[in-house]
């Protein structure tokens, strides 16, 4: 078993916490993982990403290679498509359709998203939307993260668990709004399949 | 007791920068000096946030600049006590009087200093190898492949350097530092007592001690030789073709090892992490194959040392000879294509996508003094603000185009007067407070001495913004120290940078801009994210505390 993920997003989007919840679920699954994460000036409302690799057998290096990500979970539409070189060609790409404005000369979003779309395998979802109508916006990313969850070749209770150890501090009912947005963005992802 | 040991073999999942710092606690350091600089500044926060760190009594916090951080661990290792110091490459340049004459003076506590190399400059304003610094003040070198290596080499690095009485530098570089693995901690050392060189002049450089000094730096060569030649972080990995010999340095050895999944490498190679450079393992390495290919982040600086000058003998290849791009950090698909490899052609990035710089955050106090400085300046030329290093350095970019240099810390203030002296008036620098207590301070003392006519506008947003928010040397003191060099008290001016007073600051700027003399302009309001994590911090505490007296 080996995933190559990359996370995609801009400076302050948190994209750190999906990472997170990957990680500590591969982890407590005696798989091998490696994480490369950006810090510094790119982290002031620049395009940011942070490769993830995990494996049940040792990672060599910390940066995915060109080509071979198995998918691209981006918290932003236009970063999803900035990572497309590195994506496998039966890749992934989940992504929030929610633009982030903070340049003059934003795409055209029809334009955005029709890039989005000629990738074969992708799952294009309005996670701002979906976590406003569980009660938290903040837990947007967990929905993404719900989503992407078909793919990661990790069982969707092992997440679970990851959440309710990273969120202990933050108290039971941070706990469950995520695991709603977690399962909320699982069930879209298999509706999206279906159809 | 078997419960201890489970906890103690407990996998921490650590960034190479924390590998670091928990690496130093546990190898019985009693003290950690830095400055915050990209991409070394996790190794201090990690040290400042570690509890055990605060039980066992380890110094943490940050120092005024690079050069103040390694003197105070020089000092500690004076004691006998074992002293970490940490900085970006650029820092070591700051640090390098201190670094260079501590070979000389040599260690007595164990000393490593580490300078965290940032190649492709995601962060920085170039991309210096720091191995060069090493080799320079001519002491070992130490260089991690991975966390668990740099968690190692930390113990490795200060018992050689108890050993042989010398500062260890450990090079890392970006991907290292901020990328996060499994490490598994060792068994912890307690930390020294005090105890004081045995020859109480080895300190003091004066020429006569600093010429038998360094003849001992000289002679210690070969024993720094000899411990690189036997060490386990040199590894010669046989492999059956011998067309080629590849020598990996550092994190390069990860991106080989990439490109064979099957983790069988045909040809040998010489895995280097410490230096000097093994001349054994190098030499069976260049005697056994046809040619070298060499990988290195950074400079060729090893390409260069085993290449002939004028040509002659065995193919060398790597940076030098065009084989890997002469700039820019390595990647596995880089080294693949050093080796041969094809790769297949992957997906365009489509064209929708455009560039998103760094820029500064929405109401950015910088943003206020920015608007107001270049509306007093329409009716001058442009190119007059010298500017430093810091989050304001984005005010070169649109829409701002606010400033005209960024070279070195503290040289906003110096370049600025130098353009003075030349008679370039009105001639304006911009510089961060931390920036300003870092190098500017000095820099500001020359202009008062000459009363070079320089507006120094001091940005004070009362932290190390661009590093995360580190505590800022300069919080409270600023007019202080403005007035203590000899600023005129009347021309150290306050402001608020808000919208609500553009145009008052506007014509403040305008009325100093045009004063004979050295004046001092400080604008000043709290970076937006140091204060929302202070207000967090202090409602957390108050919280605690009412769950207390309950």
């Amino acid at each position: 078993m080996k995933k190559d993920i990359i996370l995609a997003g801009v400076g302050g989007q948190g994209i750190l916490s999906i990472a997170a919840v990957i990680g500590m679920a591969a982890i407590d699954n005696g798989l091998y993982m490696k994480q490369a994460e950006v810090h510094g000036m790119s982290q002031r409302g620049g395009d940011v990403h942070s490769d993830l690799r995990i494996s049940d057998r040792e990672i060599a290096s910390d940066l995915i290679p060109e080509g071979k990500a198995d998918m691209i979970i981006s918290v932003e539409p236009m970063e999803s498509l900035r990572y497309v070189p590195m994506l496998a060609p039966d890749g992934w790409i989940i992504t929030n359709i929610n633009p982030y404005v903070n340049i003059t000369n934003y795409p055209d979003m029809d334009d955005i998203l029709k890039e989005i779309k000629s990738i074969p395998n992708h799952i294009a979802l309005d996670a701002n939307k979906m976590a406003d109508e569980i009660g938290s916006k903040k837990s947007a990313n967990m929905v993404i993260l719900g989503a992407a969850s078909l793919f990661l070749g990790l069982k969707y209770e092992h997440l679970e668990n990851a959440i309710a150890k990273l969120f202990k501090n933050k108290g039971v009912d941070v706990i469950e709004i995520n695991l709603k947005a977690l399962a909320a963005g699982k069930i879209f992802a298999d509706n999206y399949n279906k159809n | 007791m078997i419960q201890a040991v489970l906890e103690f073999m407990e996998k921490l999942m650590l960034l190479g920068d924390e590998a670091i710092a928990q690496g130093a606690i546990d190898a019985g350091i009693s003290g950690i000096y830095a400055y915050p600089g990209t991409p070394s500044t996790e190794i201090m926060e990690y040290v400042i946030n570690s509890k055990e760190a605060k039980q066992s009594k380890i110094r943490s916090g940050w120092a005024t600049n690079e050069k103040t951080a390694m003197e105070a661990a020089l000092g500690m290792s004076y004691t006998g006590k074992r002293a970490i110091v940490c900085m970006k490459h650029v820092g070591l340049n700051v640090a390098a009087d201190a670094f260079i004459n501590s070979a000389i003076t040599g260690a007595n506590g164990g000393l490593l200093v580490v300078a965290a190399d940032d190649p492709s400059m995601h962060s920085s304003q170039n991309e210096q190898d720091s191995r060069f610094f090493g080799k320079f003040a001519m002491i070992p070198a130490l260089e991690p492949s991975n966390q668990q290596e740099a968690y190692d080499m930390i113990h490795y690095g200060f018992e050689i350097s108890e050993k042989f009485e010398i500062p260890v530098l450990m090079r890392i570089t970006t991907r290292l530092a901020h990328s996060r693995s499994a490490v598994v901690r060792k068994q912890t050392r307690p930390q020294n007592e005090i105890h004081l060189p045995g020859n109480l002049k080895q300190f003091i450089l004066l020429p006569a001690n600093a010429r038998r000094q360094y003849k001992h730096l000289l002679q210690s060569q070969a024993n720094f030789q000899e411990e690189s030649d036997n060490s386990i972080m040199n590894q010669y990995i046989d492999g059956p073709d011998k067309k080629l010999g590849i020598v990996a340095c550092g994190i390069s050895f990860n991106y080989l090892m990439e490109n064979f999944p099957d983790k069988k490498i045909p040809y040998p190679v010489l895995k280097l992490g410490q230096y000097p450079i093994t001349r054994p393992k190098m030499k069976k390495l260049y005697d056994e194959c046809d040619e070298i290919l060499v990988l290195e982040e950074g400079y060729p600086i090893i390409e260069e040392l085993i290449g002939s000058f004028f040509g002659l003998g065995k193919t060398i290849k790597g940076r030098l000879d065009g084989t890997i791009s002469r700039d820019g950090e390595l990647n596995p698909n880089i080294v693949g294509k050093s080796l041969g490899m094809e790769f297949a052609q992957t997906r365009p990035l489509p064209s929708v996508v455009t560039g998103r710089p760094p820029k500064l955050c929405k109401g950015c106090p910088h943003i206020y003094s920015y608007n107001a400085l270049n509306e007093a300046l329409t009716n001058y030329s442009k190119g007059r603000v010298f500017s430093d290093i810091g989050c304001y350095t984005l005010g070169a970019l649109e829409p701002f185009d606010a400033i005209n240099t960024c070279v070195d810390m503290g040289a906003s203030i110096t370049m600025a007067k130098g353009a003075a002296d030349a008679g370039y008036k009105p001639a304006i620098s911009v510089i961060g407070d931390s920036t300003f207590t870092h190098s500017g301070m000095t820099g500001l003392l020359d202009a008062v001495n000459d009363n070079s006519s320089i507006t120094v506008v001091i940005l004070d947003n009362a932290t190390v913004a661009m590093t995360g928010g580190q505590k800022s040397s300069a919080t409270g003191k600023l007019e202080k120290i403005c007035e203590a060099i000899g600023v005129h008290k009347d021309h150290i001016i306050v402001m608020n940078p808000s919208p609500k007073y553009h145009e008052e600051n506007m014509k403040v700027f305008k009325k100093e801009i045009e004063y004979e003399g050295v004046s001092v302009i400080i604008p000043r309001r709290e970076c937006l994210h140091t204060a929302a994590r202070r207000i967090k911090e202090e409602k957390k505490k108050k919280e605690l505390e009412k769950i207390k007296s309950e």
